[in-house]
This record gives structure tokens, C-alpha cells and sequence, in this order.
């Protein structure tokens, strides 16, 4: 059939198994507006209150159902403002396509009204990006982008559609879609070097990445720790793998990890990494890192291999595929010392903070958890709340925890309860936030409303930027450079304003008033939760530190 | 070559902007890049990179790896000199008097080269070769000064009658 660049996008979307979309409409993408006018019934278009916010809900979208997610903005300031969320996802290997438009093709480099080289701009932060210029290859660029961001080591990929391209008209035919493959590359000989270190170690420890929740390898992560009797230690993406009711469960590792995750970590005489990038804020001191350990690493993205860390034994191939192979190939073998020895550090845990709340951060995510169910979406901002979050929730299903990993972006924790609120069909979803964070994209807010979407925002309230203000304690001897932010925000006004319900809780039993009645309510509800600015985040390792510099209060 | 450098063959898309993607790379992780020569192959669908760079065994490693994640990177063969065919290409203008002409111009032909712009008071010379020798002819004439010069990045291609191009499917 004949049809226009912006038909070939929206049939094309529905072909590669698009449902939902995000976006800000605008001058450059106009025609895509229309067509999705006419699509609205295939197509369910959410309008966000800033790009920004569209592409973390696309990318929170895609993180919990592992679709691919879609975010729709014009050229110039539209495409600009995408760019943290792109680079997000990047950093967080989420698959999202974001579809930008831009000025008509005669009018490109002249420096037109809102046009800038998004593809230039985007070019380091996504997998790959397109400018397309001949509306006939429109269709199978867009069936490339979808196979890009999710092949391999997921991501996202920008493609660009000049505005007289979206109106060029062409051929098109629908395509079948190519589903996307498990790879796996590894030989028999390293899976049985990767055995040999295995049975020979006396400590093993589980290193689990996001890469396994990508790749739903939460269940052969559980065998492979009960098979190696190893405990499993969880980077920050990799929080949600495992339940945190598994006997060999130990949270979070690394820079503010749960005390024993850490210390076994760097106890281990062997470290199976799964999924993993051996990130700085996981690894700290890397130098010291392999001093007692031998390490097998295991992921998806053969660039990984000795990037950050030179390991013994590397597997390349989707998580499940591998450790699913990997465990055909183990003896069941029991380290009771090893175990009896990391239960001792179980034993010593002392995470609660010293600051003078009424309730202290980790009274209130318990609270929360007592309204919450084992399949409820919980996003965070970037902060102080995001380590409480990170080191007391405790997450029970894989792609429940949405959180910004890598890039560690303010703002992200509204666009992705919205986008992940969606995606869940609409089940009540909690966000984490502070006061800063909350700050950044709180307009947000209007699109949960507008959308009716049942989030349940836990402000921690401090009035101040809480995790810098904890390095100018530790580092900067307590010279409190601006992150006292004296603003004086009445957030439950503001969520009334906004059309939202708030609340003030100053303790407990506010708290568990505000949560009745958010866990009820039809649409979004703001709890604004007063706390000490003094409350630290604890334990912490310093940048490049090892456990030997751990702080635990 | 000089001491950590090697040579990194790579079959690209021939599209605008793969230039950008992989020198934006280089850049952005940190590794260096001593010559690029960019150019179409036999096949116009496809342009071949002759990058010179420089690190251990950690950097060639990473290096390669990373440039096989760009979507247009086609092929990348690291080549050893040993089995390779490596030719640099030297524009130089020399400053020329009645006296010196004829010692220059001995020279360009000790080394191969050709005398390719001819002025009463300047030659301009084009030698082909190894790293080395270029090295060695700038050398000896920049007694007589050099007024200007250009000299392109590597080239190279493995020895044998093997075809780099074709994808091993």
C-alpha cells in the first residue's frame, strides 16, 4: 500500500508490538500527532509534562514489562530535553526507541527554527541513532532500531524524521517481526574451567547484576547459589533478581551495601559476577578488589570482560542461557565454614541511623512495606532515600525495582512510577523520592493526575540535598556548601494544587493515616515524610575505598 | 611501528557519520588514535579504516571490543606488521638553492621518491614508505628546510591473496 513517513511509523510501531507511547507533542512531529489521532485505538499516547519525563517513563516502561519502550518528541528543545533519559537507559542498558522530529531536509544545517543534531548529540548515549532522510528506508530502520535495542546488551537507539520525510509518501508492506534470540558463546572448556574454580573454592560469592533481571534469570541464580552453596550479593540493578526471601539472599554490596553483602564480597575467594559491570560504586578500590578472589565473570556484552576488572574465567552469552549450561556442569558441594562465617557477618548487621526522627527512614519504607504486595513497582529518585530504599526494601519479584543505576539522575524516580504505573496496567505503584530529587521533575505530577494513576509518592522531607550534605560531613568537614535548600514547599499544598492528595507525616502513626488513605484512593497521593537532616546513609565505603575503610556509622 | 602501536584494520558502513562514531570513541574512552585513513573499498556499500593506535594488551583488547559494539562496524582485524603491507604517504616542500638542488634530489631517489613540484627555489617531493623511512628522509632533509608538509595516515593490508571484505558468514 502507499503511505505517508508518519503511517510507516505508527504501522510499523504496531507491528514491532508497540501498545504505548510517551511524549510532548510539537511544530516538528506534527503529523505523528495526527496520525496517532487516528491510531489512538491501537496506540495509547501518554502526553508527560516535559520530555525528560517521557523518555524515564518509556525507559521505566520498558524495565518492567521488557518491551521495547517509545518516547515521541519534537526537534530542537524536544530532543534535547530527551537526553538525560536517553543516556539513562544507556547506562542502565534499558531498550528504548525514541523518535525525534526535525526540520524539513532543505532546511537542515542552516541553524532553522528548533533544530539541532540530535543524532550528533545522542551519538555517545545510544547503541546506535539514525537520521533517515529517504522516506523508503523509513520502515526498515524503525524494525532496526526495535531489533537494535533489544539485541545483545539492550539500550536505547534515537531515530530522527526530518518533517517533510514524515510526509513523503512510499511503499509499505508489514514485515514479520525477527524475535529476539538467547545467545550464548561460551565453549566447553571455559564452562568446565568455570566448574574447576567452582568446586575448588571454599568461599564463593554470587555477584548479581541487572543483567540477570534483563535476562529472568532469577531462578537459575537461586540454583546456582543452593548447587555452589554461595551467598548472593546483588549490585544496585540487580536488586530484584532474587527474592529477598531466599536463604542465601544478602542485599545490596558495594558502597552503602548491607554490612555482611560487602564484607563476604571481599572475603571471597571466588567471585561469580552475573550481569554485571563491576561498577566503581560496587567494586570500590579496584586494585584491591582481586586481591584474595579468582573471578568468573559472566554477561551478555563481551566489552565487559576485563573493561574494569581482569578475571580468570569469562563466559559470554545471555545470563540464563549460560548458567543454565554452567549448572549442568556442577557437583551440588557445601561450604558450611564459609556460610557459618558470612552468617556471623549477617549477625553484626547495624544499619540503623543515629539521626533524632520521630522516625527514622528505614520506620518508614517498613511501613510502607506492610501496604505493599510482592508484585508492586517501587521506583526512587537519586539520594539518600534511594541507598534506604536499595538496603531495607525488601524486593521479592524481578522488574519491581525501578531505579537510575548508572547515571544516578535526579529526577528520574516520577517518569518512571508513571511509566512504570502504565505499564503495570495501572496497579498502585510507590516512588521513593526526597525533596531534592522530587524537586526536579515534580510537574510530573500533573501527568499522574491527568492519567489518574495511582502512585504513592514517600517524600523523606529533609530540606536538604542529604547525600552530598553526608560527603561535605565526611569529607569536607562539615561545610555545608548549599545543600541547605530553605525553601520553604508546602508539598501538601502543592499536590493539591496539582489535583493530587497530600499529606504531612511526622511520624508512625501519621504516617500509617497518610498510608490508608493513599493505598485507597483513586489517583496520585503525595506523603511528605519529615525527617532529621542528620539521618546518614550507613554503612559507607569512601570513593576507592575497600572494607577496611567502611564507616558503619 | 613504534613501541605500543598497533594496527587495526576495520571494514565500515560507507555512510556520513561513521567517521564521528568511531573517532567519538576514541575520544570518549580515553584511547589514543596516532593515524586514521578513511576511504571507499571495491564495494561502495563499505569504506575501509586503517587506524594506528596505541596501548597494552588491556587497550587493544577493549579497543577492538568497543568498536565491534558500533552498529556500522562491519569487521575489525587487528594486523600483525609482520604479515602486513603498511605504506605512509610524505608531501614535503623543501627549500632548494643552486648548491643544495642536486644533493636533494640524490636523496629523493636514494629513498624512491619523486620530484613532483619543480620551483627555482623549492622542490616538492612525494616519498612512500614505511613509518621509518619517512621518518628518516624528513630527517636528513630538514637541513635544507622544510617549507611544508603533509603526510597521510597509514594504509595497510594483510599479505597474501585473502579478501578482508567479504564477511565470514
Amino acid at each position: 500500500m502507499k503511505a505517508t513517513g508518519t503511517k510507516v511509523i505508527i504501522e510499523t510501531l504496531i507491528e514491532q508490538g508497540c501498545d504505548t507511547v510517551f511524549g510532548y507533542p510539537g511544530g516538528a512531529v506534527l503529523s505523528i500527532y495526527d496520525e496517532l489521532y487516528r491510531h489512538s485505538d491501537k496506540i495509547r499516547h501518554i502526553t508527560c509534562a516535559h520530555e525528560q519525563g517521557a523518555a524515564h517513563a518509556a525507559d521505566a516502561y520498558a524495565r518492567v514489562t521488557g518491551k521495547t519502550g517509545v518516547v515521541i518528541a519534537t526537534s530542537g528543545p524536544g530532543a534535547t530535553n530527551l537526553v538525560t533519559g536517553i543516556a539513562n537507559a544507556y547506562l542502565d542498558s534499558s531498550p528504548i526507541v525514541a523518535i525525534t522530529g526535525n526540520v524539513p531536509l532543505s532546511l537542515l544545517g542552516k541553524d532553522s527554527f528548533q533544530e539541532v543534531d540530535i543524532t550528533g548529540v545522542t551519538m555517545p548515549i545510544t547503541k546506535h541513532n539514525y537520521i533517515v532522510k529517504d522516506v523508503n528506508e523509513l520502515a526498515d530502520v524503525i524494525r532496526e532500531t526495535f531489533f537494535i535495542a533489544q539485541s545483545g546488551r539492550p539500550g536505547p537507539v534515537l531515530i530522527d524524521v526530518p518533517k517533510d520525510v514524515q510526509t513523503a509518501v512510499c511503499n509499505f508492506e508489514h514485515k514479520k517481526t525477527v524475535k529476539k534470540e538467547r545467545e550464548c558463546f561460551v565453549t566447553e572448556e571455559q564452562l568446565l574451567l568455570a566448574a574447576k574454580l567452582i568446586s575448588q573454592s571454599e568461599k564463593p560469592y554470587i555477584y548479581c547484576g541487572g543483567g540477570v533481571v534483563i535476562s529472568q534469570a532469577g531462578e537459575e541464580i537461586a540454583k546456582l547459589a543452593e548447587k555452589t552453596d554461595s551467598p548472593i550479593g546483588f549490585s544496585m540493578m540487580g536488586l530484584s533478581a532474587v527474592s529477598a526471601d531466599n536463604p542465601y539472599w544478602l542485599g545490596m554490596t558495594g558502597m552503602h551495601g548491607r554490612f555482611a553483602s560487602t564484607k563476604a564480597h571481599s572475603e571471597a575467594d571466588l567471585i561469580i559476577a552475573v550481569g554485571v559491570r563491576f561498577s566503581d560504586r560496587a567494586t570500590g578500590n579496584r586494585a584491591k578488589y582481586t586481591q584474595n578472589a579468582k573471578v568468573i565473570h559472566i554477561d551478555i556484552d563481551p566489552a565487559e570482560i576485563n573493561k574494569n576488572i581482569s578475571v580468570h574465567c569469562s563466559l559470554v552469552g545471555d545470563v540464563k542461557e549460560v548458567v543454565t549450561k554452567l549448572l549442568d556442569r556442577l557437583e551440588k558441594k557445601t561450604n558450611t565454614q564459609w556460610m557459618d562465617a558470612v552468617q556471623r557477618m549477617k549477625n553484626l548487621e547495624t544499619m540503623r541511623s543515629d539521626g533524632d526522627s520521630a522516625m527514622h527512614p528505614e520506620d518508614i519504607i517498613e511501613k510502607v512495606m506492610e501496604y505493599t504486595k510482592d508484585s508492586t513497582i517501587v521506583a526512587t529518585d537519586v539520594g539518600q532515600h534511594q541507598m534506604w530504599v536499595a538496603q531495607y526494601y525488601r524486593f521479592k519479584k524481578p522488574r519491581t525495582h525501578l531505579t537510575s543505576g548508572g547515571l544516578g539522575a535526579m529526577g528520574f524516580g516520577m517518569g518512571a512510577a508513571i511509566g512504570g504505573c502504565v505499564a503495570s496496567g495501572g496497579k498502585r505503584t510507590v516512588l521513593f523520592t526526597g525533596d531534592g530529587s522530587f524537586g526536579m521533575n515534580l510537574i510530573e505530577l500533573a501527568t499522574a493526575v491527568t492519567y489518574s494513576l495511582p502512585l504513592v509518592i514517600i517524600l523523606f522531607n529533609n530540606g536538604v540535598l542529604g547525600m552530598v550534605r553526608q560527603w561535605q560531613h565526611a569529607f569536607f568537614d562539615s561545610r555545608y556548601s548549599h545543600t541547605t535548600l530553605d525553601r520553604k514547599t508546602d508539598f501538601v499544598k502543592l499536590a493539591q494544587a496539582f489535583g493530587a492528595a497530600g499529606y504531612r507525616a511526622t511520624d508512625i502513626k501519621t504516617l500509617e493515616e497518610a498510608l490508608e488513605n493513599a493505598f485507597k484512593i483513586q489517583g496520585p497521593t503525595v506523603i511528605d515524610c519529615v525527617i532529621d537532616k542528620e539521618e546518614k546513609v550507613y554503612p559507607m565505603i569512601p570513593p576507592e575505598g575497600s572494607i577496611d575503610d567502611i564507616i558503619t556509622r | 611501528m613504534k613501541k605500543g602501536q598497533f594496527i587495526l584494520s576495520v571494514l565500515v558502513a560507507n555512510h556520513a557519520g561513521v567517521l564521528t562514531r568511531v573517532s567519538g570513541l576514541f575520544s570518549r574512552r580515553n584511547y589514543n588514535i596516532d593515524s586514521l585513513n578513511v576511504a571507499v573499498t571495491e564495494d561502495p556499500l563499505f569504506s575501509r579504516m586503517t587506524i594506528i593506535a596505541r596501548g597494552d594488551q588491556t587497550v587493544r583488547e577493549q579497543i577492538t571490543k568497543q568498536l565491534s559494539k558500533l552498529h556500522d562496524v562491519k569487521k575489525i582485524e587487528l594486523l600483525t606488521p609482520e604479515k602486513t603491507v603498511l605504506r605512509e604517504h610524505l608531501l614535503i616542500k623543501i627549500r632548494v638553492t643552486k648548491k643544495t638542488r642536486g644533493e636533494i634530489v640524490e636523496s629523493v631517489n636514494i629513498f624512491r621518491g619523486r620530484v613532483v613540484d619543480f620551483n627555482i627555489d623549492a622542490l616538492t617531493v612525494e616519498v612512500t614508505g614505511e613509518s621509518d623511512k619517512l621518518d628518516a628522509f624528513i630527517k636528513f632533509v630538514s637541513q635544507f628546510g622544510i617549507l611544508e608538509m603533509c603526510r597521510a595516515g597509514a594504509l595497510a593490508v594483510k599479505r597474501g591473496a585473502g579478501n578482508d571484505n567479504k564477511e565470514e558468514e
